[in-house]
């Protein structure tokens, strides 16, 4: 029976780290066996999977299981299942996930990801990339050139924002610092965040491509995170405080990081709002992707929270995207304080805010709304959550 | 001494572009029926689905749209720091090209400066790398 509604219940993670000596899979059976009693379910209940970007087979590291796998490890009987990369974004997983419940083919989907970027470079033969003769498809365009990483895709459009908008230094920091401070009150970022970053030490940091420095490039780690979508009318056999996938959005005008001027947050950020009557000033806390520092100030804008162009002046000395303040940002550290979830880790820490139940982190108040992101360049995903 | 640059594989979609410079030439895809260009260049026109769709020798001058300083090594022994930069190409709308701009130092390379297109051949495959115009 198709339900009208979706929800996200259980949620979970794996121990979070730098070269853990646990296999990926068990990381990812960790997050699963937390979301699954957190819910109050069993897998014996668990009748779909999806994950994003799917196992990604030439670059292990990169994603290092697949749903397929997860159906046969943990005995899953699936209705429906999904990985693939050629989606929105990392969350938009989350956003077929909720389909597959509001069309009544499942009842309760595992939507996971799990990284393995820290781990397999220990283990190369394994878990890295075979050395390639050629380039081809997208990255034909831009590693010819060098620009081998997406640090420098982004750099792009961050110095554009530099020369444009009077994006300085001392604000672009605020992302980095912030996301420190909230990731030493998050007991599961310990392995990346050992010390508060200050404006100086960030200043002082080694450049990697202008304007992004060292501390504004997220860090590879090993991780699993799950989060469960059960269906509206499946409700009554969850043990948790659902948490409902109000609006979501995934729009792209042109699937490119340089034949664009504006990313596809700004797509993907303007859409959400057709599709709910909440509307920013209702939202108590966001979870932005920054995997690279300067992403957030586009999600900041492409979702209206500023003007296009402003981003630098919003965040201008932190004290807005503070947890006490008027819009907290990042709460367990993002990306760059928690280490790279790569997507999920936003959804994940978005529900934590919103059930109050981020311990020493969590915001002031009673968190109702919430939006959590992911993605860079024509990559951009967005999921309105509330409480309601 | 820099290691080699990635190689793109050539296929009937790219090689005009990544070929044109053996005679001097910046390649674009242009549509014979509205006129307009596709980047990356396809075997259809992106703005009305025409196959009849050819490479263009553009005019190779452009100016630098944004670019960012690299300072980080992405290969044993590349030598930094360099500019990667986007150009918009002078007469082709919308196109960009990600790019290097070479023959100055980094830190005399801004927005909005004019630039030319200058080709690094390497077995074969033509790098359309970008200078200052004096």
């Amino acid at each position: 029976m198709a339900s009208k509604e979706a929800y996200i219940t259980g949620i979970g993670q794996s121990e979070v780290g730098v070269r853990l000596p646990r296999h990926p899979l068990l990381l990812t059976l960790d997050a699963a066996k937390e979301a699954i009693a957190e819910a109050g379910l069993t897998f014996d209940q668990i009748d779909g999977v999806f994950s994003f970007p799917g196992k990604s087979h030439g670059y292990l590291a990169f994603s290092p299981v697949g749903t397929d796998e997860i159906i046969e490890a943990l005995g899953i009987k699936s209705k429906w299942h999904m990985g693939g990369m050629e989606q929105p974004a990392q969350l938009s997983a989350i956003g077929m996930a909720s389909w597959a419940v509001k069309q009544g083919i499942c009842r309760h989907v595992l939507c996971f990801r799990t990284v393995y970027e820290a781990g397999g470079i220990a283990d190369p033969a394994q878990y890295m990339p075979a050395r390639s003769e050629t380039v081809s498809g997208a990255s034909q365009w831009t590693s010819p050139f060098w620009a081998t990483s997406a640090a420098c895709w982004t750099a792009q459009y961050a110095a554009r924002h530099v020369h444009q908008y009077g994006l300085t230094r001392e604000q672009l920091g605020q992302i980095a610092i912030n996301g420190s401070k909230n990731a030493m009150l998050n007991p599961r970022a310990r392995a990346i965040t050992r010390e508060e970053l200050t404006l100086d030490k960030y200043l002082d940091a080694r450049m990697i491509s202008t304007p992004l420095c060292l501390y504004d490039c997220d860090r590879f780690s090993d991780a699993s995170t799950v989060v469960i979508v059960s269906a509206g009318d499946a409700l009554d056999e969850i043990r948790c405080e659902p948490i409902r996938i109000a609006a979501m959005s995934g729009s792209v005008d042109r699937y490119s990081w340089d034949q664009v001027e504006w990313p596809a947050a700004y797509d993907a950020g303007r859409d959400l709002w057709t599709r709910t009557d909440y509307t920013p000033a209702d939202v108590d806390t966001v979870q932005f992707y920054d995997g690279f520092a300067f992403l957030p100030i586009t999600w900041l804008e492409g979702l209206g929270f500023c003007e296009k162009g402003e981003g630098g002046r919003f965040i201008e000395g932190g004290t807005r995207i503070a947890r006490d303040g008027q819009l907290p940002l990042n709460t367990a550290g993002g990306q760059l304080g928690a280490g790279r979830l790569h997507g999920f880790g936003f959804a994940h820490e978005a529900v934590t805010q919103l059930r109050g139940r981020a311990g020493e982190r969590q915001i002031p108040g009673d968190p109702r709304v919430a939006v959590a992101t992911s993605g860079g360049g024509p990559l951009a995903a967005a999921l309105l959550l509330t409480k309601d | 001494m820099n290691p080699p640059r990635p190689r793109p594989r050539l296929d009937q979609e790219n090689s005009a572009f990544w070929t044109g410079g053996a005679q001097g030439h910046l390649n674009i895809a242009k549509c014979g029926d509205c006129g307009q260009y596709t980047h990356p260049p396809r075997i259809i026109c992106r703005h009305c689905q025409s196959e009849n769709i050819a490479s263009d020798s553009v005019a190779g001058t452009g100016v630098i749209d944004t670019f960012t300083i690299n300072h980080q090594p992405w290969a044993k022994g590349l030598e930094v720091p360099f500019v990667i930069a986007r150009v918009a190409l002078d007469g082709v709308p919308g196109v960009y090209l990600t790019t290097n701009i070479v023959n100055c130092p980094v830190d005399a390379v801004a927005f909005g400066d004019a630039v030319k297109v200058v080709f690094e051949e390497q077995d074969g495959v033509f790098y359309p790398l970008f200078e200052k115009v004096a």
